[in-house]
């Protein structure tokens, strides 16, 4: 098996040599993944923590339902994506489908139960006392919400690197949506597919390689962020 | 939300949120895997574009998809190879101008030990000699260029091997349903060129070989074809009519006839004069 070896080698070459597609791919990836991640923060995180933290008629239905969502499977959020922005869709005319900005759409529906849930759960597994103990001292509503964000301020952080891995890895939503277009929509997934289905199998391990580095250098930056904003 | 998470997040949308610059004349083709696969559009898309100065974007899926993808106009021009179901895609009036522009041609491939016994023989003879021998055959099933052609020649042979236990329908691309025969010690039928870099892959531990080529049955002809633009107000007719005529041009032409695989030519130019 010199494919795992040689994969490595390919890899290495394929960052020190600054080759053009994979730069472009690394940058696909990237702007799509965190424009959906942005977009899924925005609307998920405050979801999420209305979800954990307040009562409210319907709430544990939908709880379940966005628990649900977490196992919605890539390829159909594509194909439901690819229904509405195709040109005979009811989106059709702003022309989303093979371009960017519609792969993002599907990553960011991909990422929001992530983000909702996990908030929900992050916001629920703190010490009920402490909001009760909070209010008896004569905190405001507004200053105990305040002050649960910031108990849970890293566990969004984990809610969010989880997302981003999940959008990051995920090849059905960017292979649908996104067309795999040279230069424009080919992610570093969706160009491991089609260097597999070429039978280039080394270069689809060097691409793997690459994506995997690529993670670990955004969760390196994250733990960073984290101890500094502990000091 | 503290301060390194505000620049964080602002960071992430400067970077990616901003809009694409899109050129000005961009052509977006559905096309067969086997084009992109075997390198062929890569080989030549910059003399497209250099010479046209139109920028060519491609989605590379079966010809099935690739003319569904066309009806819902997501897509400007066409680069397929199964002329029955595009002349009735043309009839039916979703595509125009269509244009014969290459051919190569489809190789049934086998266990070396050819349990069959169909070396040499006709598509058709082979075909009923694998069904009567109940030996395995691995079928693309994935409505693909390849996999139409295949379909027809079962028709031909007044064969439907579709509920035969014998019949595997992988619904995978070329290459992977190759491994899938090797696995099996299956025959499948495939374009020349996927057949080329996959033999030169296994080298001499593969175990499939050739078994039956060169019959006129096993003709492999692509076509360019643009969206009807009566059905689908976004295609450009003008830029679509700029491609075609590029591909039928002689020197293109020559082009083709000049890119090789692992040293051997893999398309041959064929368009009217």
């Amino acid at each position: 098996m010199g494919y795992f070896s040689d994969g490595m080698h390919k890899a290495l070459g394929l960052l020190l040599n600054m080759d053009d597609a994979t730069f472009s791919a690394i940058q696909a990836t990237l702007s799509s993944t965190s424009c959906a991640l942005v977009i899924a923060m925005i609307l998920g995180l405050p979801l999420g923590f209305l979800l954990g933290y307040a009562s409210f008629p319907g709430k544990k239905a939908l709880r379940l339902i966005s628990d649900t969502l977490l196992a919605f499977p890539t390829v159909l959020i594509g194909l439901i994506v690819y229904v509405f922005i195709t040109y005979r869709g009811p989106l059709g005319q702003f022309g989303l489908l093979f371009t960017l900005p519609g792969m993002v759409i599907g990553q960011s529906i991909l990422a929001l139960p992530i983000i909702v849930s996990w908030t929900a759960q992050a916001v629920e597994s703190l010490d009920k006392r402490c909001r009760e103990t909070l209010l008896t001292l004569g905190a405001s509503p507004l200053q105990v919400a305040l002050y649960t964000i910031r108990e849970i301020r890293y566990d969004l952080g984990m809610v969010c690197v989880t997302a981003f891995g999940r959008v990051v890895t995920e090849v059905g939503v960017a292979m649908m949506l996104g067309g795999n277009i040279r230069y424009s929509t080919r992610t570093m997934t969706t160009a491991i597919s089609l260097e597999t289905s070429k039978g280039e199998f080394a270069q689809g391990i060097a691409l793997g390689l690459v994506l995997l580095l690529i993670a670990f250098l955004v969760n390196f930056l994250l733990a960073w962020f984290r101890r500094m904003g502990r000091a | 939300m503290n301060h390194f998470g505000k620049t964080l997040l602002g960071a992430l949308f400067a970077l990616s949120c901003a809009a694409p610059v899109q050129a000005a004349d961009t052509l977006m083709m559905a096309t067969t895997t086997s084009t992109q696969d075997s390198g062929l559009l890569e080989y030549l898309a910059p003399t497209f574009e250099k010479e046209t100065g139109i920028e060519l974007k491609w989605v590379a899926v079966g010809t099935g998809k690739a003319l569904e993808i066309s009806k819902n106009c997501d897509a400007d021009v066409l680069l397929v190879h199964a002329p029955d179901v595009e002349k009735k895609f043309i009839e039916d009036g979703y595509g125009i101008d269509r244009r014969q522009i290459m051919y190569n041609d489809f190789v049934i491939v086998g266990p070396k030990a050819d349990p069959a016994k169909i070396a040499g023989k006709t598509t058709a003879e082979a075909l009923k000699s694998i069904y009567d021998a109940k030996a395995g055959f691995v079928s693309r099933g994935d409505k693909s260029g390849t996999h139409s052609a295949e379909l027809a020649l079962w028709k031909k042979s007044n064969l439907n091997p579709d509920k035969e236990p014998f019949y595997i329908s992988a619904g995978q691309g070329m290459m992977a349903t190759l491994a899938i025969a090797a696995e099996k010690g299956a025959y499948a039928l495939t374009d020349r060129g996927t057949w080329i870099k996959y033999a030169n892959k296994q080298g001499d531990s593969n175990p499939l070989t050739i078994v039956v080529e060169g019959d006129s049955a096993l003709f492999n002809q692509y076509s360019v074809i643009t969206t009807n633009p009566a059905l689908c107000p976004n295609v450009k007719p003008s830029l679509a009519g700029r491609f075609e005529d590029w591909w039928v041009k002689p020197e293109t032409q020559k082009l083709i006839e000049d890119y090789k695989l692992e040293g051997k030519q893999l398309f041959f130019p064929n368009a009217d004069k």
